[in-house]
Formats: C-alpha cells, structure tokens, sequence
C-alpha cells in the first residue's frame, strides 16, 4: 500500500466511526443500508469477482439466512445474533446443493439458473412452504439482538454492529485473496483448463466459493432480520439480486475498495436524491450506461497482487 | 541355452498408451495408437496438420476421455482420471495456444504449478496462520527458482500479458515445472518463436532433461525435433505410421509420403 492510499483508508476508518454522531437517524439508517449492500456484495464478489462465476441468485442465500434467523428465533426463541453461525450453514448448504448439479456450466448458461433458483427460492417463501415462512406476509415480532446484555434498538446501534461485521469480513476477505484458495479462484476467473492443467482441483473451488459466499450473505441475512424485525418475500426479489450484481461489476470485479465505493454509490446516492423522486432513476440508468461505456473495469479494477522485497528476495539458483 | 534372469529394475516405460481410440461424432481424430516413452527420454510426436496430434495429448492428460485403448503412468492407469489428479501423479503440460492467467503476474502464474503440493485451506488462509505463512513463502521461493531456471526472475512482478511471445511460452513452461513432473508434455514449445529463441529453447529441453524429466512433445521444427529427441512418433490422420529414432524415422518412405506426398501426386 504506497502512502496516499494508506492515508485514504485511515481517513475513511476514522471518518465511519464517528459518522453516526454527527448524522441524524435517517441518515445513519441509510449507512446501515449501504452496509449490509456492502456485506452481500463483497460475498458476492468472492464469487462473481474473485471466481468469475456469474451468479446473479445471490438474494436466494441471503433470504435462506434471513428466514433462517427468523424462523430460529420466532419458534424457538433462539437470540438472534446466535442464530449466526446457522443462518451461514443453512445459507452455505443450500448454496452447495444447488452449485453441484451446475457448476459445470459457464458463463451467461449459469447466470441463467442462478436466477431461476433464486425465483424458486422467493416464490417457495411466498407460497409459505412448509407452513413456516409466514407467506406473503413474511415472518414479524423478530427480537431485537443483544450483545453481552446490551439491547440493540437504535440505527446508531445497528450502525456498529452492521459495520463492525464489515470491517471483520473486509480483514478476513483481504487475507484470503493473499492465500492458495484466493489465487485458486483467480486462476478459475483467468483461465479454467489452464487452471485445472495445472493441477488446482477446479470443480472444489467453484464449489468452495458458492458455499462460502452464500455463507456469508446468510449472515448478512441474519443481520438484516435482526434490523427489520420483520422479513418478507419482497425484500429478497430479483431486483435484489441485479442491483449486487450491479455494485461488483460498477466497483471493479474483485477489489474490495471498489465493491465498498459502489455500493455508497448504488444505495448512498439514490437515497440522498429522494426528492427528485422518478428522475434519479432516469439519472441512475444513464449514469451506468455512461459507465459500461467509459470504464468496463469499474471504477477501481482488480489489482494484481503486490508482492514485498522480502518475499522476492530468495537467493537460491535451482540445483 | 538358459534365458538369464532380468535383473530387478524399474524396466516398464514411464508412459504407455495401448491401441488408443477417439472418436469426435464420425471423425475418428485417434486410431489404434500404441507408443511408450521410456524414463528419462525426450520424444517428439510429429505428423502433418490434423493428423491427431493435440488430440493424443489431451487424451494423456485427460482432459478428453478415449473411446478404446489404455494409457498407463508410470503403472497407474490414467483412464477416467480427471486432469487435476493426472497432474497430481507426475504430468504436466503447456499448451498450443499458449494459456497464461493473463491478467495475474508471473509469480502468481507459476504459484500455480505449486498450487497442488501446498496443503492450507479456507480458515488457515482467512486468519494467516504461521503454519500458512511458512507455506506461501516456500511456494514463493520454489516458485522464483522455476523463473530462475527458464529465465524469467527479472520479470516475475510483471503482468503476465504484458511478457513478450517467446517469454509467454518459457513462463507456461515453468509453471508446468512448478508442478513438479516426472513427465513434461510440451504442445509446440517453438511454435511462434525466431531462430534465437528456438536455440535458447532447445537448450532448456536439454537441461529439463538434466533434472531427469522425461519430455514428451508436439513440434512443427524438424530442426528442433531432430536434435532434442531421441525417439519419434509419426501420426497421420490418426494413426501412427513411423516409431523409432529421428535418423530411421526420416528415411521411412511412409513418414516422406505423409509430409511430401507420393509419386503419384507429382
């Protein structure tokens, strides 16, 4: 990282964590919106930037938490917050069970099931499947989440919590990209025949990368119940799912800071906007055509990995 | 008189392939192929345009399936093997058109050949655990020998696209090397390259060699193939014609026949 932008992300950090105090409630709840954007679409990116597997299904893992959480915690009064680790399972499983009879396929051929699985997914919920998700209606009276006895009530509260998750997942998610499994995915995204010609088990990855990614916006999910109290079908249609996809593909398919800057973008400005009311559409749509023109990369494109002096500096010759 | 006991040595060939069939809808690309290569040995699989070549070498490293025959490594029986365990067993390969993770750096491209020997996985890689740690920098270093010994180390931050075509074509072969084969299937190494590259080329073969690596490949270069391989294989439409060393193969009529045609033609 040279100098400015180390600079820039402190200034960010610093900036985030004293937001809520200077903002008022509505804007700090839009901050909590773009958060959890934020949240699903870097779980995304593991698999549409990192892994170039074009899922546009991704509101379908993030519904399997939600309800996950919901149904945990409305049945059997389980805390939400402790509901995490489940949602992800749940999420990751299911993930898991719809990636392997498809993994095979490429490109537009799986964008085209991802979508159908995750209209499959909201029209089960609609249709109250299994008599446990409410219907139409969804699922309401969710508890609020507490943290070593401290309720969480307030946007500001949520703040922390949603963007505390975030800062976790970017640490954990930087890490990965430094890692064999990180470069694995890369290799699937570059070039899949050379990939699996170089011995990287590539049907594991893909796999691996749906699972994981749908782990985690099932614990976005998760968050998100906790948020509303109240969850239904609608919050997770296709739109969801294309607007994700729009922030990864806007920010820069695989970099993190890019993903992060789109989704203010995509969430922030349409909010801020609000009394333009039909017009910032018509803005938004030229604004991303204007975009796919001008920058196909996205705003910030994925940087190759920087390696330091130190790691270079080996000395032995082969033999 | 008595037959003498064959001394306990490893005498079966590193790679065989027994009486090999593919078929593509009603084009027969393979038929009824059988050569071996024995350890340590450079061949050459040589023969016109179309003549199955490619086809053969994508059945060893199993990235199609032979509709008849076998494929033997090193004893082990490669048929229905994925490409990924083929790898793992001692093969590797290069690719015609060459096939770089072109927008990854040339270390990453070669961290790739490592991928398989490295053992980390998602929770080790996610909280960089020293165990992790020690095994990335080992990959580095081995990874930064393999471009050392094909001359590459320079360029190792460089993007991978970025690389001139001769140099594209010596970083695929060290990452085939980075897998750590026994076997180094190379399809057309020379393929695109000058006079000069080709030369620096076939002293890369010899060294490959040196490190006891067997090297089977695909050439168009006849100057290449008769002086880095000790042994020949001749396809044509699908079948072998020709098997034997470079001197024998290129006085077989049948071989002038498939690369001039006959009399009759003239």
């Amino acid at each position: 990282m040279n100098r400015f932008t180390s600079f820039a992300v402190a200034l960010f950090v610093a900036l985030m964590a004293v937001a809520p105090l200077f903002l008022n409630a509505y804007h700090v709840d839009v901050l909590n919106s773009i958060g959890l954007y934020g949240l699903l679409a870097l779980s995304l990116n593991l698999i549409l930037g990192e892994a170039g597997l074009f899922n546009m299904g991704h509101a379908a893992f993030y519904a399997m938490g939600a309800y996950t959480a919901a149904i945990l915690n409305t049945r059997y009064q389980i805390p939400i917050l402790w509901t995490l680790p489940l949602s992800a399972l749940v999420a990751g499983f299911f993930a898991l069970a719809v990636a392997r009879p498809v993994v095979h396929l490429r490109g537009d051929y799986l964008l085209i099931v991802t979508i159908g699985v995750s209209e499959i997914v909201r029209i089960a919920l609609v249709n109250d499947v299994f008599g446990i998700t409410g219907g139409a209606n969804g699922i309401f009276g969710i508890s609020r989440p507490e943290l070593f006895g401290f309720v969480i009530r307030q946007p500001q509260h949520f703040y922390y919590l949603i963007w505390g998750f975030v800062a976790f997942t970017i640490f954990l998610f930087l890490r990965l990209k430094q890692s064999r499994f990180g470069r694995a995915l890369n290799y699937l995204r570059e070039d899949e025949v050379a990939a699996e010609g170089s011995g990287v088990n590539t049907d594991y990855y893909k796999l691996a990368v749906f699972g994981l990614g749908a782990a985690w916006a099932g614990m976005a999910g998760t968050l998100f119940a906790a948020k509303m109290t109240i969850i239904s079908p609608e919050s997770f249609s296709f739109w969801e799912s294309v607007v994700l996809f729009m922030i990864v593909i806007l920010g820069g398919a695989g970099n993190v800071a890019g993903v992060l800057l789109a989704a203010f973008l995509v969430i922030g400005l349409p909010e801020l906007f609000r009394e333009f009311s039909s017009a910032r559409m018509l803005v938004f749509g030229l604004v991303m055509m204007v975009m796919m023109l001008v920058r196909p990369q996205g705003l910030l494109p994925a940087k190759s990995r920087q390696f330091s002096f130190a790691e270079l500096s080996n000395k032995g010759s082969f033999r | 008189m008595i037959n003498a006991v064959p001394p306990v040595l490893d005498i079966t060939p590193l790679l065989a392939l027994q009486r090999l069939t593919k078929r593509f809808g009603g084009l027969t690309a393979v038929k009824d192929v059988s050569f071996t290569v024995e350890h340590g040995a450079v061949a050459g699989l040589i023969g016109p345009n179309g003549a199955g070549k490619t086809t053969v070498f994508n059945l060893i490293t199993g990235q199609y399936q032979s509709d008849q025959g076998e494929i033997f490594f090193a004893g082990t029986r490669l048929n229905g093997l994925r490409t990924h365990c083929i790898i793992t067993l001692g093969i590797a390969r290069t690719f015609q058109n060459i096939r770089l993770f072109q927008k990854l750096t040339v270390l990453e491209n070669v961290l790739a050949g490592c991928h398989y020997r490295m053992h980390s996985g998602l929770v080790a890689a996610m909280l960089h655990l020293p165990s992790q740690q020690r095994e990335e920098q080992e990959a580095i270093d081995r990874a930064l020998q393999e471009l050392e010994f094909v001359g590459l180390r320079q360029q190792a931050s460089a993007l991978a696209k970025n690389l001139a075509y001769g140099d594209q074509r010596r970083l695929e072969i060290a990452r085939a090397l980075a897998t750590q084969p026994r076997l180094l299937v190379l399809d057309e190494p020379a393929g695109g390259m000058n006079e000069q590259e080709t030369e620096a080329l076939i002293g890369l073969i010899g060294r490959i060699q040196a490190r006891g690596i067997t090297i089977l490949l695909i050439e168009h270069d006849m100057r290449l193939v008769m002086r880095a391989c000790e042994k020949l294989v001749v396809l044509e439409h699908g079948g072998k014609i020709a098997e034997g060393p470079p001197e024998q193969v290129r006085c077989d009529p049948k071989v002038i026949e498939a690369y001039l045609g006959t009399e009759d033609d003239m």
